[in-house]
């Protein structure tokens, strides 16, 4: 299935969750956020949210500013 | 703690909260902060990689500064709240400055926007330190709406225009029930010392320290201003005066 990642197309296995994105990323779970089309998913729900295909998914974090 | 700054359920004994943005690189960044002597330091939320990854976060942890993430960037009600959400999770942090500005060139708050996000965020558990204009009665509207704090601007964003109204500052000050943090607009050390002079209880800035020539120093200058500026107003200045007024007796 196709998902877009911060803005980017990716191919992901049908069934692919929160978790195994961040882990294909090679991001850790703390420190980042992650919303899929538009609703924050909570690190507790990263390993049992399958995405959906044509997600919108975006993976922030904390950077220098303000 | 001596004369502590307290919004919400905190209390900091620096009166200075500071911005990491702009500063050259994290060495540069850490000695300013270190000068100082903040206890709080804002953050912004960006996808990941976007600016080549962040070390900011580790930083402040290690110096024991707390992160105030905010909402840069949000130009609606609606994207400043998911950019909150997003920033509680990231961070583990209910806090927010929230900020929602109208347009790049003035980087103004839209109070419209504004009010409405703040609202929406306190209803849902966040505490709210609102970046809004020198605008006494949207201050108040800000503060009924739930605000921990608000900061009113001194001049735009990055402008070191310093505090174009001084006097609608202090009328925020006289009104306010919480803290009011002087936010934007500083350039040198006599700005920080001024907002403070005028009864606010904080200064907010970024740019003045770190696009400085010697960062460093700056940070340490207004840490002696905000210091300064919070006595002299406990003080209690002399009045102005038209006349010259002797300051030795006559003989």
């Amino acid at each position: 299935m196709n998902v877009v990642v911060n803005g980017e197309e990716r191919v992901l296995p049908a069934g692919a969750t929160v978790a195994d994105l961040l882990t294909e990323l090679g991001l850790p779970s703390a420190g980042i956020a992650v919303a899929v089309n538009g609703e924050v998913v909570g690190r507790a729900r990263h390993a049992s949210t399958v995405l959906p295909d044509e997600a919108l998914v975006e993976v922030l974090t904390a950077v220098q500013g303000g | 703690m001596d004369d502590p700054l307290v919004i919400a359920d905190r209390e900091y004994s620096s009166r200075l909260i500071t911005g990491t943005g702009g500063a050259s690189n994290l060495a540069v960044l850490e000695r300013a902060l270190v000068a100082s002597g903040t206890e709080l330091t804002t953050v912004s939320i960006r996808r990941v990689d976007v600016e080549g990854g962040t070390g900011v976060l580790d930083l402040l942890k290690r110096l024991g500064i707390d992160p105030l993430p905010n909402t840069a960037g949000c130009r609606t009600a609606a994207e400043a709240v998911l950019t909150a959400r997003l920033a509680r999770e990231a961070l583990g942090t209910d806090w927010v400055k929230l900020e929602v500005v109208a347009d790049d060139r003035t980087l103004l708050p839209d109070p419209v926007e504004l009010l409405e996000a703040a609202r929406t965020l306190v209803a849902d558990g966040f505490t709210v330190l609102p970046y809004t204009n020198d605008d006494p009665v949207l201050a108040l509207r800000l503060e009924e709406a739930g605000c921990a704090a608000v900061m009113p601007l001194g001049s735009p964003i990055g402008t070191g225009l310093g505090i174009r109204n001084p006097h609608n500052i202090e009328l925020i000050v006289a009104r306010a029930g919480v803290p009011v943090v002087l936010d934007a607009g500083i350039g040198t050390a006599s700005d920080a010392a001024l907002a403070m002079e005028l009864g606010c209880a904080a200064v907010l800035l970024a740019t003045s320290v770190t696009r400085a020539a010697d960062p460093e120093k700056m940070a340490a200058a207004m840490r002696h201003a905000v210091a300064g500026g919070r006595l002299a107003r406990a003080a209690g200045r002399v009045p102005q005066r038209f006349w010259a007024q002797a300051s030795s007796p006559p003989r």
